[in-house]
């Protein structure tokens, strides 16, 4: 992803509300013709970093470059970039057609133009034939292509999107997640999602930024941000992850021997230096469920189940162990309805060591 | 076993039908009915009478003569009235406009903007809404006396303007309260100035608070007698106030026949802004 031409660069962007600090120091470099994801629980200031570079907030410090234009002094009206809100903000007492239009109209576009434009923009989203409705006879996903189609008829070099999905219920949630990716692909422009939907994000974007607490914790592409998380909170957010407290006891030829209480001594394949605390993970995915000890060269840990989670596609199996409970998840490959663990099993979990994951941070 | 079936079908009906009553289903409730009759008769016997003793054959009120049309007929000529009516008209357009300009403003300050003393402010600007209307007719006449502005038409018009504009303030202001503000911020998203904004989103989402208001303010205004006995002087008589002079001297069916007029005026009116805000609130506010 080192694409040498950023469409958007966000240079230590501070954001401070009286003496809550928003956005803390944030930078950030997105590539033209991206799909990127700002990710984090509620509050975590992806919202604010989408208004900044909307134009509706001003940083308290740093810069933000669209296009490579500073746009300290460019109002929202005047910027490269339209976004599409969380509520639509489809103009009620507007046709489809009109409110499409509605950004072309007021910058004076020529209205032959204009009809051209809008047709094409709804048949983009899939709403032709439904010019002259009014906001009121569509429905929640129908708004929603209207406020796509009205921010796409503007060509802009970059489309923001503010939590777009989270008013639709999961299956519409999901079709519309595979078109936005479409729509993406066929109109080039760089698309900027908020969302606090890890699903979402994973499964739309090519890179991911996630925050917390107003700061940029990692950004990676999806598997990369899955597989190897940088730190404790974004192994935590993202997915699922038993998480342990170790500690470093030595290192050997490119493996780190670490001390878990309620387990043997682990050795772990890791590049960097550690020592001290530390945490270790594993994702639930990765563990193995036997009624016998693993073979050679596996960490292996024995429990008792305490509880089956049933999910139809998989089931979650929480093993009692040493070290506390750890979660294995199994999927449901035989069409049975016996299920194939019961609860107080005696079980060893097993993984491999180069599953798990060494954090520093 | 259809004959048993029968009767206890007919038992689970009736059983439905005797569930309790609401307590406003005046239907089920001889005495509520009661109460309903004698409160629209208290409120509506003396327009009713009013109106229909315009219609009375008779120089005095008290019994009925005739059905006729004369007395419309004589304070359509007479030239008093018209002229009253006249001024009525002239200071209701025109303190209208005015009012619904200011307060619509007003309203949309309050509703968009924090400032140091807002709420002090807020209050100020509802306080004609609460001081009994014979204070501000006395406070205009002293402000007026002081100030050295001849009483007239233009006396009562600013008097006018002064106590309905809270009216429009607040009618539009509560009408704000259920705004999107994203509306405005996708407005200025797609490349719209600040005035494009107000007039393409903003102001069409408004129009029915400031219709509501300025019909308020005209009946507010048409119908004011205490304020306007205040602040009118000669040759700025309005037509209350001239309804009123007429009572002094004897009580007429020409009386009844000119109040008949401010009603049904007024009344179109009422039901007019009704009508409009229920149209436009229709179209608008179910937008989810």
């Amino acid at each position: 992803m080192d694409n040498p031409k950023p469409i958007i660069s966000i240079r230590n962007v501070t954001k401070r509300f009286g003496s809550v600090v928003a956005v803390d120091d944030a930078c950030l470099d997105i590539a033209e013709g991206e799909f990127f994801a700002l990710l984090g629980p509620s509050g975590c200031g992806k919202t604010t970093l989408l208004r900044m570079l909307a134009g509706f907030e001003h940083p308290s410090e740093g810069d933000i470059l669209i296009g490579g234009q500073d746009m300290s002094d460019v109002d929202p009206n005047k910027r490269p970039v339209n976004m599409v809100f969380q509520s639509y903000a489809v103009f009620p007492h507007m046709s489809v057609a009109r409110n499409v239009g509605y950004g072309l109209r007021v910058t004076g576009v020529p209205a032959a133009e204009i009809k051209e434009r809008v047709g094409e923009a709804l048949a983009l989203v899939k709403l032709a034939g439904y010019e002259e409705r009014m906001p009121t006879q569509l429905s929640g996903g129908q708004r929603q292509r209207v406020a796509l189609a009205r921010a796409l008829v503007k060509r802009p070099k970059v489309l923001l999107l503010d939590e777009p999905l989270s008013a639709l219920d999961a299956k519409l949630r999901e079709a519309m997640q595979l078109e936005l990716v479409r729509l993406q692909q066929s109109v080039g422009i760089t698309f900027v999602i908020v969302t606090h939907d890890q699903d979402e994000a994973l499964s739309m974007a090519d890179r991911i930024a996630v925050m917390d607490s107003g700061q940029v914790r990692q950004v990676a592409p999806p598997a990369e941000l899955y597989e190897f998380p940088n730190s404790r909170f974004v192994a935590d957010f993202i997915g699922k992850m038993n998480l342990f407290a170790g500690r470093v006891a030595g290192a050997a030829d490119g493996r780190v021997l670490i001390e878990i209480q309620g387990m043997d001594r682990i050795a772990v394949p890791y590049g960097d230096q550690a020592r001290g605390e530390i945490g270790v993970a594993v994702r639930p995915e990765k563990i193995r469920l036997a009624p016998t000890p693993p073979t050679d060269g596996e960490i292996g840990l024995r429990g008792r189940v305490r509880e089956v989670a049933y999910y139809g596609d998989e089931s979650h199996v929480f093993l009692e162990t040493a070290a506390g409970v750890i979660t294995a998840n199994r999927p449901n490959a035989a069409r049975t309805t016996t299920p194939a663990v019961a609860l107080g099993d005696e079980l060893w979990a097993s993984w491999e060591p180069a599953d798990t994951l060494v954090l520093t941070e | 076993m259809s004959e048993v079936a029968i009767p206890s079908e007919s038992v689970v009906v009736r059983r439905r039908r005797r569930r309790r009553a609401t307590p406003l289903e005046y239907g089920r409730k001889r005495w509520l009915q009661i109460v309903l009759a004698l409160n629209f008769l208290f409120l509506y016997f003396p327009i009713a009478a009013l109106i229909a003793f315009s219609f009375n054959d008779s120089r005095r009120n008290v019994t009925w003569q005739g059905f006729t049309f004369k007395y419309y007929e004589k304070a359509y000529n007479n030239a008093g009235l018209h002229e009253a009516f006249l001024n009525s008209m002239i200071v209701a357009g025109t303190s209208t406009v005015v009012s619904t300009l200011l307060g619509t403003m007003l309203g949309l300050a309050l509703y968009r903007y924090r400032f140091p003393g807002r709420g002090p402010f807020e209050g100020w600007v509802h306080l004609p809404i609460v001081i009994p209307e014979v204070c501000l007719g006395v406070a205009m006449l002293a402000f007026f006396a002081w100030a050295d502005i001849p009483l007239g038409l233009f006396t009562v018009t600013v008097s006018h303007i002064a106590f309905t504009i809270p009216f429009v303030a607040v009618v539009v202001r509560s009408r704000m309260a259920g705004f999107d503000e994203s509306l405005e911020e996708a407005s200025r998203d797609l490349g719209a100035n600040g005035w494009q904004t107000f007039w393409s989103v903003t102001f069409p989402y408004m129009i029915p608070g400031v219709v509501a208001g300025a019909l308020l303010a005209f009946t507010l205004s048409l119908d004011d007698f205490v304020i306007t006995f205040f602040t009118s002087g000669p040759g700025s008589t309005t037509f209350p106030i001239k309804i009123y002079s007429m009572v002094r001297f004897s009580v007429t069916p020409e009386v009844n026949a000119a109040s008949t007029v401010l009603i049904v005026l007024t009344l179109t009116l009422t039901v007019t802004a009704m009508l409009i805000q229920a149209r436009t609130g229709r179209k608008i506010d179910t937008h989810g």
